[in-house]
C-alpha cells in the first residue's frame, strides 16, 4: 500500500438536522418518514448482532410490527460481548443532586472524546440517557439502590458528578438480561426469528442498496444466504487486532469489514481506547487480558515507588516514597482522569522504569485507605466480584494486602463504520449500530458511555429513523435469487476452500499473536511516523505469511474453530493496515491517539484544530490498494474546542 | 511453582449423531499460571499442528460471564473449584502428573454438537416463554417513581446473575433445569415489576421447562454446588411457592 500520498474523496455530510442542539432530536422526528402499523408487517429488517445494540434494536423493531430476523455468533443471543461489561451505564438524571444536567453530560463526552464527535449526535445522547434508565427499571434489572429504596450512583472518570448506575461489578450482564429479555418475547411472538451460531460473513448490496447478508453456519459449515429490506449492524467492535484485549474471543471485525469491503466507509479507525486497569500480561501463551472496572478508581489510587526498580513489597514502601502520579499531575480529577490520560501516564512511569511487578510494565491500584476508611462490607459489596476475579487470576488475594498490579490494555474501539445522524452508513439501507459504529464518542469514550450508546441506539434512535429510509424505499419483493447474492456466496465458498486444510507451519494463534504484537508496539498507547511506517511495512510481511505458511485444521462441514479464526484473521490483517494508515494521516494527537510529535511541553495530548478537525472516513479500493479518505468536517456551534485539561 | 505435565482423558464425538469415546493425551511443560482453557488451546494448537483434528471447545469471554464455556472437569461440572466457571479455572489448582478427565455437559435436553461443544438452546425456549417483563419499550414511568428496597434489589440481583451456563442442569442426576428457571422466576417474584405476569410466567415457563424434556428436581442439590455463581436452591422453593399459588389461586 502506497501510504505517503493519500487520494481524498469528496467531504461527507453526517446530516445533523438544523436548528437549536436541544430541538434537533424533537424536530427531526417530526419531519422524517412513518411507516404505518399496517404496513409494518411487510418489511422485513435483517439484525446482526445481539449486544446491547442489537438486542434492544431487534426488540423494539419486533414491538412495532416489523419481522426481524436477528444473527449471532453464539448459541444463544444472551452471549454477546456486552454482557462482560463491569462498571456501569451513564445517564443525567441528577438523583444525587449533584448539579447534573444533560447538558453536562453532553459537554463532558464531548470533550472527554477530545471534540472529535459530533456535536448533535451527542446532544441526542445525553437527552435520551434518562429515558434508557426508566425503560430498565421497568423492565426489572435490578440496580444498585440506596437504603431508601431510590436508585445509586457512583463516580467514573472523565465527570465531577456521580451519574453512573450499576447492578455490583456486573452491569453488562444485567441491562443486556433485560434486552434479551425482550428479544425472546417478540421471538415468543413468532416476530422475531433467531438465528444462534451465524457468522455473518458478505453484506449483499444490489441496486445501490443493501440487500441482505451471506452468512456460514458455524454448526455445519452451511453458507445461508437472508434477504431483507434493511440490515442493521450491531457486532461490536475491533480490539481484537491486537490479539490480546480486554474483549471476548469471539469479537471480530469481520462484520464490518466485510461492508467495507462492500462499499461502507470506515471512520476513524486509529481511534481505539487502552483501559488503564487491567491485569497486567503474564506469560507468552495467555489468552486474552481481564478488565479490572474503572468504578475500582472511585475507591482507589493508583501509584508506583519513586525509586526505580523498587523491589520491596508495597505495604513496606512508607507513604513519602511513593509516587500518587494521578493525584499529583491532575489535582482537580485525580484519579478520576479520563481513561486515555490515565493509561498514558502509566506507560510513562513504567518508561521511567519505575514499574513494578516481575515484568516492570505494572502499576499499582491500591484501595487500602478506602478498606480502612468504609470497612470490608463496603467494599465487598462495590467490588466483591472485581477482587474474587482478581484473585482467581493472579493467584493473590486483594483482600489480604489490598494493592492490585495493573497495566493498560485495549479495551474498545471508537471508530467504527461512518453513519449519519440516522445511523445509516453511506449505503442505503444498511445502518449501524453500538460500537460498530463510529459515532458518538471521537477520539476517547468516557467511562460508562457505551452501555448508554448501545441502548440509546437501539431502543431510542433506530424505531424512527428506519422507518423514514423504509417508507420511502417501499416493501418489495424480497429475494435471494439474485447474481449478487450468488456472487457473495461463490466467493465466500471459495475462501473456505483455500483455507480448509492448508498446510503451512504456522498457526492462527501464532500469526494473530504476532499481528496483535506488532499493533501494539507500533500503533499502541504512543505512535509517530516511523512507528506506523514500521506497522505498514510489517503488516504485509505477515498477510503474506498467512497465504504462505499458514496451517488451519481441514473440515469445513463441522464445528470448526480454527477455521473461524482464521477466516477472521484476514479481516485483521487488512483492517491493520488502514488503522496504521489513518494513524499515519491524523498527525496530531487527540484523546486515544496520541502522536508522540504533537504533544505539549508537559506531555499531554495536542490537538490541530485547523488540520484535523474532521472525521476521516475511508473509501475501500481493493486489497492493498491506498483507500480514499473523505472528510467530514466537524462544526462545534455550542461547545467551543478548548484544551482539555484535568489539572 | 514449577511448570507441570499432565494426563487427559477428552471426550471425542465428531457429529451429534456419531458414537463418541474418551481420547488420551499428554500436555507438558504447563505453566500453573496458565488458564485450563489456555492448556486446553496448546493441546488444540499441537494437534493442528500434527494434521490432526483438534477438540472442539466453546469459549468466549473468559471471566466466567457470559455462560459459553462449560465442561465436566474431573467429574464436576466447571471443575472441583466452588463457585468457578470453567475458563477461571487455573492449572495451578492441579497436581503434577495428575489424569484429568474432560466431558461435556451432557444432558438429553443438550445434543452434544462435537466433542465438549452441546447445544442449549432449551433454556432459550424456557426463556421466551416468560423470562422478562412484558412491558414494551418507550413510556415507562421515571425509575425513581416506584422505591424498591436494597434487600429486595440485591436479593433479584443473586437470582439474576444466573449466566445460563447449564451447570445446573449437567450436575442433577434427573437432568433437572430448575435453578435455572427457578432463578428468573424468583428474580421477578421479588420484584414489583413482575406482578403483573406472574402466574402466567410461572406456568407457561415450568410447562416449557418439561417439554424441553429436562427431568423433574428432587432436591439433591448438585446444582447449588456446582454453580459458578453460587445460585442458591432456596430460588427453586421460591418457584415451587409461586407455581402452587398460581396453580390454585
Ligand atoms: C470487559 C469489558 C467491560 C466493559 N464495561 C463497560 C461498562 O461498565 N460500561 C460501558 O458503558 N461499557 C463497558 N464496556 C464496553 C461495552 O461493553 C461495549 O462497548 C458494548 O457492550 C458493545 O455492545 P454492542 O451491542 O455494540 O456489541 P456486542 O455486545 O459486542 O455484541 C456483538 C454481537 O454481534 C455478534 N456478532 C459479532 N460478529 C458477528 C458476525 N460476524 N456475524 C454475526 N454476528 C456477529 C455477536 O455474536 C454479538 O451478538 C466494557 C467492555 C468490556 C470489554
Amino acid at each position: 500500500m502506497i501510504y505517503n500520498t493519500i487520494p481524498e474523496g469528496t467531504p461527507l455530510n453526517g446530516k445533523v438536522p438544523a436548528g437549536p442542539i436541544e430541538k434537533k432530536w424533537q424536530s427531526h422526528k417530526a419531519s422524517i418518514k412513518l411507516v404505518s402499523p399496517a404496513n409494518k408487517k411487510k418489511y422485513t429488517v435483517l439484525v446482526v448482532g445481539s449486544g446491547l445494540a442489537g438486542a434492544s434494536a431487534a426488540a423494539a423493531l419486533g414491538e412495532l410490527g416489523y419481522n426481524v430476523k436477528v444473527f449471532c455468533i453464539h448459541d444463544s443471543p444472551r452471549r454477546a460481548h456486552s454482557i462482560a461489561a463491569q462498571g456501569g451505564i451513564n445517564a443525567a438524571k441528577n438523583y444525587p443532586n449533584d448539579n447534573d444536567s444533560v447538558w453536562r453530560l453532553f459537554s463532558d463526552t464531548l470533550k472527554g472524546g477530545d471534540f472529535r464527535a459530533r456535536e448533535g449526535n451527542v446532544y441526542r445522547l445525553a437527552e435520551l440517557s434518562m429515558a434508557i434508565i426508566d425503560q430498565c427499571v421497568a423492565q426489572g434489572v435490578p440496580f444498585a439502590r440506596e437504603y431508601g429504596g431510590f436508585l445509586a450512583n457512583r463516580s467514573f472518570g472523565g465527570a465531577l458528578v456521580s451519574r453512573t448506575f450499576y447492578a455490583r461489578g456486573q452491569t453488562g450482564q444485567q441491562l443486556l438480561l433485560g434486552a434479551y429479555g425482550s428479544l425472546m418475547r417478540q421471538a415468543n411472538t413468532g416476530k422475531v426469528q433467531i438465528f444462534p451460531k451465524r457468522e455473518m460473513l458478505d453484506l449483499v448490496v444490489g441496486e445501490g442498496k443493501a440487500k441482505g447478508i451471506v452468512v456460514r453456519n458455524l454448526e455445519n459449515g452451511q453458507i445461508e444466504s437472508y434477504s431483507g429490506h434493511a440490515v442493521i449492524v450491531a457486532t461490536g467492535g475491533y480490539s481484537n487486532l491486537y490479539f490480546l484485549s480486554t474483549n471476548a474471543k469471539n469479537c471480530n471485525a469481520s462484520a464490518i469489514w466485510r461492508c467495507h469491503r462492500r462499499g461502507a466507509y470506515f471512520a476513524n479507525p486509529c481511534f481505539v481506547q487502552i483501559h488503564p486497569t487491567c491485569i497486567p500480561v503474564h506469560g507468552d501463551y495467555q489468552s486474552k487480558l481481564t478488565l479490572m472496572s474503572e468504578s475500582l478508581r472511585n475507591d482507589g489510587r493508583m501509584w508506583v515507588p519513586k525509586k526505580q526498580d523498587d523491589k520491596r513489597p508495597p505495604n513496606e514502601i512508607p507513604e513519602e516514597e511513593r509516587d500518587y502520579f494521578l493525584e499529583r499531575k491532575y489535582p482537580t480529577y485525580g484519579n478520576l482522569v479520563p481513561r486515555d490520560v490515565a493509561s498514558r501516564n502509566a506507560k510513562t512511569v513504567c518508561d521511567e522504569g519505575k514499574g513494578v511487578g516481575d515484568t516492570k510494565r505494572a502499576v499499582y491500584l491500591d484501595l487500602s485507605d478506602s478498606l480502612k476508611k468504609f470497612g470490608l462490607k463496603y467494599i465487598e459489596e462495590q467490588y466483591g466480584n472485581l477482587f474474587e476475579m482478581y484473585q482467581r487470576i493472579t493467584g493473590e488475594d486483594p483482600y489480604r494486602v489490598p494493592v492490585m498490579k495493573i497495566y493498560p490494555a485495549l479495551h474498545y474501539t471508537m471508530g467504527g463504520l461512518w453513519v449519519d445522524y440516522n445511523l445509516m452508513s453511506n449505503i442505503p439501507g444498511l445502518f449501524v449500530l453500538g460500537e460498530a459504529n463510529f459515532s458518538d464518542h471521537g477520539a476517547n469514550r468516557l467511562g460508562a458511555s457505551a452501555l448508554m450508546q448501545g441502548l440509546c441506539d437501539g431502543y431510542f434512535v433506530i424505531p424512527y429513523t428506519i422507518g423514514d429510509y423504509l417508507a420511502q424505499t417501499g416493501a418489495g419483493k424480497l429475494s435471494i435469487e439474485s447474481t449478487e447474492f450468488k456472487q457473495a456466496e461463490k466467493e465466500i465458498q471459495e475462501s473456505v476452500q483455500k483455507l480448509v486444510g492448508k498446510k503451512g507451519k504456522k498457526t492462527v494463534l501464532e500469526l494473530h499473536r504476532e499481528l496483535g504484537l506488532l499493533m501494539w508496539n507500533q500503533v499502541g498507547m504512543g505512535r509517530n511516523q516511523k512507528s506506523l511506517q514500521t506497522a505498514l511495512e510489517g503488516i504485509p510481511q505477515l498477510q503474506k505469511e498467512f497465504q504462505e505458511n499458514l496451517i488451519v485444521s481441514g473440515d469445513a462441514n463441522h464445528w470448526n474453530k480454527d477455521l473461524e479464526s482464521a477466516l477472521r484473521l484476514w479481516d485483521y490483517m487488512e483492517l491493520a493496515e488502514l488503522v496504521s494508515l489513518d494513524a499515519l494521516n491524523r498527525a496530531e494527537s487527540c484523546g486515544g491517539h496520541f502522536r508522540e510529535e504533537s504533544q505539549t511541553e508537559e506531555g499531554e495530548a495536542l490537538r490541530q484544530d485547523e488540520k484535523f478537525q474532521y472525521v476521516s472516513a475511508w473509501e475501500y479500493q481493493g486489497q492493498g490498494k491506498t483507500p480514499i479518505l473523505h472528510k467530514e468536517p466537524l462544526e462545534f456551534e455550542y461547545l467551543k474546542p478548548i484544551k482539555r485539561s484535568y489539572k | 511453582m514449577k511448570n507441570c505435565n499432565f494426563k487427559l482423558l477428552v471426550w471425542r464425538q465428531k457429529g451429534p449423531q456419531e458414537p463418541g469415546k474418551m481420547v488420551a493425551y499428554t500436555v507438558n511443560d504447563i505453566s500453573p499460571d496458565m488458564s485450563f482453557l489456555e492448556m486446553m488451546d496448546l493441546l488444540n494448537e499441537d494437534l493442528i499442528k500434527k494434521g490432526e483434528d483438534p477438540i472442539a471447545i466453546d469459549s468466549d469471554c473468559r471471566e466466567g460471564i457470559c455462560g459459553t464455556c462449560g465442561l465436566v472437569i474431573q467429574g464436576l461440572a466447571h471443575g472441583s473449584k466452588q463457585k468457578t466457571c470453567t475458563c477461571q479455572i487455573y492449572m495451578r489448582d492441579f497436581k503434577d502428573g495428575e489424569t484429568i478427565t474432560v466431558e461435556p455437559f451432557r444432558s438429553s435436553a443438550f445434543p452434544i454438537i462435537k466433542d465438549l461443544v452441546v447445544n442449549r438452546s432449551a433454556l432459550d425456549r424456557i426463556i421466551s416463554k416468560g423470562g422478562y417483563v412484558a412491558n414494551n419499550i418507550g413510556g415507562a414511568p421515571d425509575a425513581n417513581a416506584m422505591p424498591i428496597s436494597k434487600e429486595t434489589a440485591e436479593l433479584a440481583l443473586d437470582a439474576s446473575s444466573c449466566i445460563g451456563c447449564g451447570a445446573c442442569v449437567a450436575a442433577c442426576p434427573n437432568s433437572s433445569a430448575a435453578l435455572f428457571t427457578g432463578a428468573k422466576i424468583s428474580q421477578y417474584a421479588h420484584l414489583p415489576q413482575g406482578s403483573p405476569d406472574r402466574k402466567k410466567r410461572v406456568l407457561e415457563m415450568a410447562q416449557q421447562m418439561d417439554k424441553e424434556g429436562f427431568g423433574n428436581c428432587s432436591n439433591h442439590g448438585e446444582c447449588e454446588a456446582v454453580c459458578p455463581q453460587g445460585i442458591k436452591i432456596s430460588h427453586i422453593a421460591k418457584m415451587r411457592r409461586e407455581f402452587f399459588k398460581a396453580s390454585l389461586l
